[in-house]
């Protein structure tokens, strides 16, 4: 070999191991395979994520030991789990390279596009066997449902939009804490005397950035008795250029520039205003209750400082969460992953044993929300929640009194590209105190016209 | 400015390594001549004697593939490399905007389809006007201040290297945190900038959300957070220039300024013409900024091409869309990149 002698064993090993490494590039991608899951001995591994991640270790704990108490009564089922949800960023090349779990988290803004470009597994002939589930609230199980009339997923959680307000301010202005406004000017009149604390003080605050303006923009119009798409002769149209609308902007308009109670800085998105009100210079906000353990958690402030009440006018807009499956993930894998959905999330049978562990540790029990049983199984788990509440639910009951009164209405289609229009019209009224609303309006009508044409 | 990062550029690699050489001037005696740097292959070889003649050639050239073996070798590395993670992405990428693709199916062919439906966009005609505004801007900031710092710390005779530090420090900063300090600086209540024109009696501005103002703030923090990068090579080649030059504009009564004027400028021009193609380049590729300051407000005012892809891709989820625009995106910069070329290659 002597046509290596200029070649120094270093040079070589260097080459070799730039080699193997491009090659092991090459090499990976595609490893894990759509197989059945099922070992030897009949066991079905099944990969699900919305694991809480190792900075909540509380919460992670937790989840790592009701699989194991999942596992041990279902001894045929193996759980993967793993951390996080469906993040739109990742998503499609989970997807693509075989990396995205059997069953995933998704926000109840995603079915639809999901179901539309068929990335999740139709479920509906799995789910004669899901206990309790005829008790799951039908609007929640809609969400999943394809215009095929096929199910594709399980609701998890649900909210709606109310206003969360700082019952130590409402205090400090002169308004009873226990009395928040049921209409928008009670809301425009609380927030002009809470901005006049000065200080830096914002009476309301509202998003407007990353398709959180639009979101919040379709409760004000929904609240007003407004829509923001509505569907004619099977053809989907923007709805929002409207006098409900036309209030809504309006409304905002006149808090931003007129009673100057909406603070100055804008092109705000959610951490923004939950850092406003968890440092105790926000007044309220427009926030499902959802809100409030994050800004006690993250702000370490407490339970008792916050109030929610329902949104004033006659609806609200209604989000939630659940879990779709992977559109290449086996039948066995299917009916595994819906036996741990049913009894990790819609088990009326574990509530108390699991409520009565969480109400000792720093889990909040007892926010109005989420309800996601009618009848019978939701009395029950009320019940139970009541019992082993550890948050003030008095705080809480201006948001249940008038539950019965603020419908609650869902997403519009496509609703992630109508947001990005949306809170374009959002942030001309907050950052311009001459928008002419009609235009805004007329021009975001037009837009949102382009969007609804291309709903199947 | 042109300190835009693109790290997978190879044109940007490119410049960065030889730039400052290129138009650096003669380097101290001795150090490059053509007597130093003899090629090493070139030596040893002895003339080969008409007898031996068609043997020693096929030794030579066995010696020459033996010794380049390893060169090769690392050099299929990078081959491979490159492959993987830039010429196959953009071939893909490019096929992308021909498909419609869920990656639950196999794509679907859609010709045109793509294309026709980002003309239509109303947007799109926005985020390219938006980009220019933006690259224009940026020219006017980030390319003079770079060179204008560079010049002022040329002269400097005292703390020469605590200063170019400081006006490198920017670059190293994670952007992320770069914007974050920014946000605060802009904050129209308790932000840096209007307790500043408070002091002065001037009016407070609405930095981020006024639409006239937020493509020119966004160019500020860009511009504070490139030149570091920009400034170091215009000192470099700064200092690659003659001393003698400036003797004897001197010796003739050249003012500070015709010294810059003539001597400078002159001296300088291939290398401020290289890092202006690369800012416009980079700085049409500008996403961070307005993503994490402005989400592309106010009102559309700040929607730049790639934040647009950005929301194609990943909050429709429309790969194929995003794929047309970034073929567009590809073409016009290639075309840039095509200059940069040619003009790189012409001086060489």
């Amino acid at each position: 070999m002597n046509g290596m002698a200029g070649v120094s064993r270093r040079q070589l090993l260097g080459s070799a191991t730039a080699l193997a490494l491009g090659l092991a590039l090459t090499g990976c991608g595609g490893s894990s395979g759509s197989s059945s899951g099922v070992d030897e001995n009949g066991v079905v591994t099944v990969s699900v994520n919305g694991m809480p991640a190792k900075t909540q270790p509380e919460d992670r704990k937790d989840f790592e030991e009701l699989v194991k108490q999942f596992e041990a009564a279902h001894p045929k089922i193996k759980i993967d789990a793993r951390e996080g949800q469906m993040d739109p960023k990742t998503f499609a090349a989970k997807l693509a390279g075989g990396q995205l779990e059997d069953v995933y988290y998704v926000y109840f803004t995603d079915p639809a596009g999901l179901i539309q470009r068929r990335q999740a597994a139709d479920i509906t002939k799995y789910l004669k066997d899901v206990p309790y589930l005829d008790q799951v609230r039908p609007a929640l199980q809609d969400v999943f449902k394809g215009p095929d009339g096929k199910i594709y997923g399980l609701p998890t959680g649900n909210y709606s939009l109310g206003l969360v307000y700082n019952r130590a301010l409402f205090k400090k202005a002169g308004l009873d804490p226990d009395k928040p406004p049921t209409t928008w000017e009670e809301v425009r009149t609380a927030a002009r005397k809470i901005s006049a604390l000065g200080d830096g003080t914002v009476g309301y605050a509202d998003y407007s950035k990353n398709n959180q303006g639009g979101w919040h923009l379709t409760s004000w119009i929904y609240s007003m008795g407004g829509d923001v798409a509505t569907q004619q002769n099977g053809k989907w149209k923007a709805a929002f250029d409207s006098d409900a609308g036309r209030k809504a902007l309006q409304a905002l308009h006149d808090m931003r520039w007129t009673d100057k109670s909406m603070g100055t800085r804008q092109l705000l998105e959610i951490a923004d205003v939950q850092k406003m009100m968890g440092s105790g210079k926000l007044g309220m906000y427009m926030a499902g209750p959802d809100n409030i353990p994050t800004i006690v958690k993250q702000f370490e402030s407490k339970y008792d400082d916050y109030g929610l009440a329902a949104l004033p006018g006659t609806a609200t807009l209604g989000g939630g969460d659940g879990f779709m499956f992977n559109p290449k993930a086996s039948p066995e894998k299917i009916r595994a992953g819906l036996q741990w959905i049913q009894w990790k999330y819609l088990n009326p049978d574990r509530e108390e044993e699991n409520v009565k562990k969480f109400s000792g540790l720093d889990v909040p029990i007892g926010l109005p929300q989420p309800n996601l049983f009618d009848g019978a199984a939701q009395a029950k788990n009320d019940a139970i929640h009541a019992k082993y509440a550890n948050v003030p639910q008095a705080n809480y009951q201006p948001f249940v009194d008038r539950s019965d009164d603020v419908a609650v209405k869902v997403e519009p289609p496509n609703a992630q590209q109508l947001y990005t229009i949306l809170d374009g019209v959002m942030q001309s009224v907050l950052t311009k105190e001459d928008a002419d609303l009609d235009q805004l309006l007329a021009d975001a009508a037009k837009r949102a016209d382009s969007v609804l044409a291309t709903v199947k | 400015m042109a300190g835009r990062p693109l790290p997978t550029s190879p044109a940007r690699a490119d410049a960065r390594d030889r730039t400052p050489v290129r138009n650096g001037a003669p380097a101290p005696a001795g150090a490059s001549g053509p007597t130093a740097k003899t090629s090493p292959d070139r030596t040893p070889v002895p003339p080969a004697g008409p007898a031996g003649r068609g043997g020693a050639a096929t030794a030579r050239r066995r010696r020459r593939v033996r010794e380049n073996l390893v060169a090769y070798l690392f050099l299929a590395a990078g081959v491979i490399c490159f492959a993987l993670f830039s010429w196959y992405p953009i071939v893909r990428g490019i096929l992308l905007g021909f498909q419609q693709v869920t990656f639950a199916q196999p794509a679907e062919w859609v010709g045109l389809d793509n294309f026709r439906r980002l003309f239509e966009d109303p947007l799109f005609l926005t985020a390219w006007k938006n980009t220019g505004w933006f690259t224009l801007l940026a020219l006017v900031f980030g390319f003079a201040a770079p060179f204008a710092t560079a010049v002022v710390l040329n002269e400097l005779r005292r703390g020469k290297a605590y200063l170019r530090m400081t006006v490198y420090l920017p670059v190293m900063l994670p952007s992320v945190v770069t914007m974050l300090l920014w946000r605060w600086f802009y904050d129209p209540g308790p932000g840096l900038f209007n307790n500043v024109l408070d002091v002065f009696h001037l009016p407070a501005q609405q930095w981020l959300e006024s639409e006239n103002l937020a493509m020119v703030s966004l160019v500020l923090v860009s511009t504070w957070a490139n030149m570091g990068t920009t400034t170091l090579i215009y000192l470099a080649a700064l200092g690659g220039i003659p001393g003698e030059l400036y003797e004897a504009a001197e010796l003739d009564g050249a003012s500070i300024r015709r010294r810059l004027w003539h001597v400078t400028i002159p001296q300088m021009r291939f290398i401020l013409m290289i890092t202006l193609l690369l800012q416009v380049i980079g700085t049409m590729q500008v996403f961070v900024e307005p993503f994490v300051l402005t989400g592309g407000g106010p009102d559309d005012a700040t929607v730049t091409v790639l934040l647009l892809l950005y929301r194609y891709a990943f909050v429709y989820n429309d790969f194929g869309l995003a794929s047309a625009m970034s073929t567009v995106l590809f073409v016009v910069l290639g075309i840039f990149a095509g200059v940069y070329l040619r003009l790189t290659r012409s001086k060489g």
